[in-house]
């Protein structure tokens, strides 16, 4: 440690002309580049998607893109709240099984009580806000680890996915909604295509980039996403300087059980009937596309783009896989392998590249 | 709580105005529980503007627990706790934050991932704009905190970089800055040469002068006496939950300090023992009566 390792303390006042500390050599920007988390993930996205351009000649048409961003939509846009969930520092295994509590309660509720679908809609984004309130309130008051938590409120609303759609339908799945009051616009809202260029395009794909672009925007520029970044990175500094930890985490809960909304509206308006038995599972996918996407396991570091990302790769592979004609059974497989390579990869490029 | 409290503990508050000489922080006969045990009990601590009030004590005296009162994240169960003559009672952080008292911790409450200036107005940031677009204003706090810095002495070349990568005393006189900037009157600094090399403390020290030259009170909690010595007003030690010492810095010596924070009384007490001891040159301790400095807060008789 010699005189430039030291804090450069000159007396004080007297802010002259901007002085270095001669300490930070600028690295060289390729490595700056590559050290950032969603660039890993993107060269990966465009690996996959290379990859079966090559193995999967109809990937190379312009409506099997389309079908591939709108299974990636899907994806995604749980993915959004779920990465920045992450990054708060907080896990909701519960997020699958939400999407489709969402969505029953909206189905059921608006078919037995015959009401125009607006009022099951609105009642189901009030339960989903109200999920994610009580996984919150319950994480922040008994400070227990949130993948306690919402293992336990994922098993419970499985169990009452099933228990009540079997007691109110009688069957395991609900009733087709699709000739009631409001269902037309409900469904141009959440399930509706449009016509590009005589392609087939999904409004959810719109969504998703749509809320990628709002979640960036609060992450890097509002109050509220820097303190996301501090919850999640140092959740009693946070709190130390003033940080409302509790509201931070507490609302993060809250925007996964919006997108669990707006994922089971969206199942809901494009198939008229929901399967209770759905949903177990998809968390997993959530969190591996955020995770893939760069957000830290821990809190405290990742993207909003990140995780885009990582859905269209997840997109990717589930239709690659039928488009190249092989038995969609490999798709798990696949994507355990694309998790781990992807994360092994996040590892090495940022070690290489933050090396001094 | 309302002035009208104030009053009805009449005898003391001459200043109801919070004046030069009149002190900013006080506690009268404080106390803290936990359950069943009592952490802290009877402590008398006055805080005043130009002053540098040093808290000494060994591991588990209870010096983090009265910071911890002080600073608004655990409540007081005995006692009064007044700033500027009023009691209050915090329920956050945000409220003594509010009220002028802010704290650097021991592990200087800062997000090690993020930047240097994100951290710097964590929980304070400027926005501009109206509600639904109102955003940070990036530009102007990445100036303030270069400037602030720069005031303090402290010279980055990119802010951008996470505050983790920076050393302990530079994350240190960052902390301080912060709390200056944000118009702190009290600043209460947990430790802070506790994981400094000699160079790095001195840095410090010196910025804890820099803030008592500014007009803020300082409350410097340490268990190295010789850092309390060479800033300190006025000390106080802990011992065991309870005040050992009390005294200006005319009536004390390095020396005594010294010696009450390696224990004091006790140590003479020990010395008692030891002499049965065979193989222990007890010669060379300092006797009981050495050890008495004045204003004690009670006889520590022990013989």
């Amino acid at each position: 440690m010699s005189q430039e390792t030291q804090p450069a303390v000159a007396t004080p006042p007297a802010p002259g002309p901007k002085e270095k500390d001669g300490r930070t050599a600028q690295r060289p920007l390729v490595l700056r580049v590559l050290a950032r988390p969603d660039v890993g993930v993107f060269l990966g996205a465009v690996a996959v998607y290379v990859f079966f351009l090559i193995s999967a000649p109809p990937v190379r048409e312009a409506s099997a893109m389309a079908n591939i961003l709108y299974q990636s939509s899907t994806i995604g846009i749980m993915a959004l709240p779920v990465a920045l969930l992450m990054i708060g520092g907080e896990f909701d295994l519960s997020a699958g099984v939400a999407v489709i509590t969402s969505a029953l309660t909206a189905a059921m509720l608006s078919y037995q009580l015959t009401m125009n679908v607006w009022v099951g809609v609105v009642a189901a984004l009030v339960v989903s806000l109200g999920i994610g309130f009580l996984n919150g309130w319950l994480v922040v008051r008994t400070g227990l680890p949130s993948f306690l938590i919402t293992l336990g409120s994922f098993l419970i609303l499985q169990g009452v996915n099933l228990a009540v759609t079997k007691l109110v339908t009688g069957n395991v799945a609900t009733d087709d909604i699709s000739n009631m009051d409001g269902f037309d616009q409900a469904k141009a809202l959440f399930a509706s295509s449009f016509d590009i260029g005589g392609v087939q395009v999904k409004i959810t794909i719109f969504w998703w980039l749509f809320f990628a672009a709002i979640a960036t925007w609060v992450l890097l520029r509002t109050k509220y996403g820097n303190w996301v970044f501090a919850v999640g990175g140092n959740k009693d500094s946070a709190r130390a300087v003033g940080v409302p930890v509790n509201f931070t985490k507490i609302s993060l809960f809250m925007l996964v059980g919006f997108g669990a909304w707006f994922i089971g509206m969206h199942q809901l308006f494009s198939f008229n009937t929901v399967q209770s038995g759905e949903g177990v599972g998809q968390e997993l996918i959530y969190i591996s596309a955020a995770v893939i996407g760069g957000c830290l396991l821990t809190g405290g570091a990742g993207s909003a783009i990140g995780p885009v990302f990582g859905a269209f790769m997840f997109g990717m592979v589930q239709q690659g896989i039928v488009y190249a004609g092989w038995n969609p059974d490999w798709f798990k497989a696949f994507l355990g392998v694309m998790l781990l390579g992807a994360v092994m990869i996040n590892l090495w490029v940022q070690r290489t590249a933050t090396r001094r | 709580m309302t002035d009208n409290h104030s009053t009805t503990h009449g005898a003391v508050l001459a200043d109801e105005a919070p004046a030069d000489g009149a002190p900013i922080v006080e506690l009268r006969s404080t106390g803290k529980s936990y359950g069943n045990i009592r952490a802290l009990h009877g402590v008398d601590l006055k805080v005043y503007p130009h002053q540098v009030t040093c808290v000494l004590g060994d591991n588990g005296a209870g010096k983090s627990t009265l910071i911890k009162i002080i600073s608004g994240l655990h409540q007081h169960t005995e006692g009064d706790f007044l700033v500027d003559g009023t009691p209050v009672r915090f329920s956050t952080p945000r409220e003594a934050l509010d009220k002028g008292i802010a704290t650097v911790y021991q592990d200087l409450a800062t997000v090690p991932l993020m930047p240097v200036w994100r951290n710097f107005f964590l929980g304070s940031e400027m926005t501009k704009g109206p509600w639904p677009v109102r955003r940070l204003d990036i530009q102007k706090m990445k100036e303030t905190a270069d400037r602030e810095l720069r005031n303090m002495g402290i010279i980055l070349d990119d802010l951008d970089q996470p505050i983790g990568t920076l050393s302990g005393g530079q994350r240190q006189c960052v902390a301080i800055a912060r709390a200056v900037y944000f118009g702190a009157r009290v600043l209460i600094l947990d430790e802070p040469t506790a994981a400094l090399g000699v160079k790095q403390s001195g840095v410090v020290l010196k910025y804890i002068a820099a803030a008592r030259e500014r007009g803020l009170g300082v409350i410097f909690i340490t268990h190295n006496p010789h850092h309390a010595y060479m800033v300190g007003d006025h000390f106080s030690v802990l011992r065991l939950g309870t005040l050992e010492l009390s005294a200006e810095r005319a009536d004390i010596t390095l020396e005594e300090l010294t010696n009450h924070m390696a224990g004091g009384a006790e140590l003479a007490a020990l010395k008692h023992e030891l002499s049965q001891v065979r193989g222990v040159d007890t010669e060379e301790l300092p006797e009981e009566e050495d050890l008495t400095a004045p204003v004690a807060t009670g006889p520590e008789g022990k013989s």
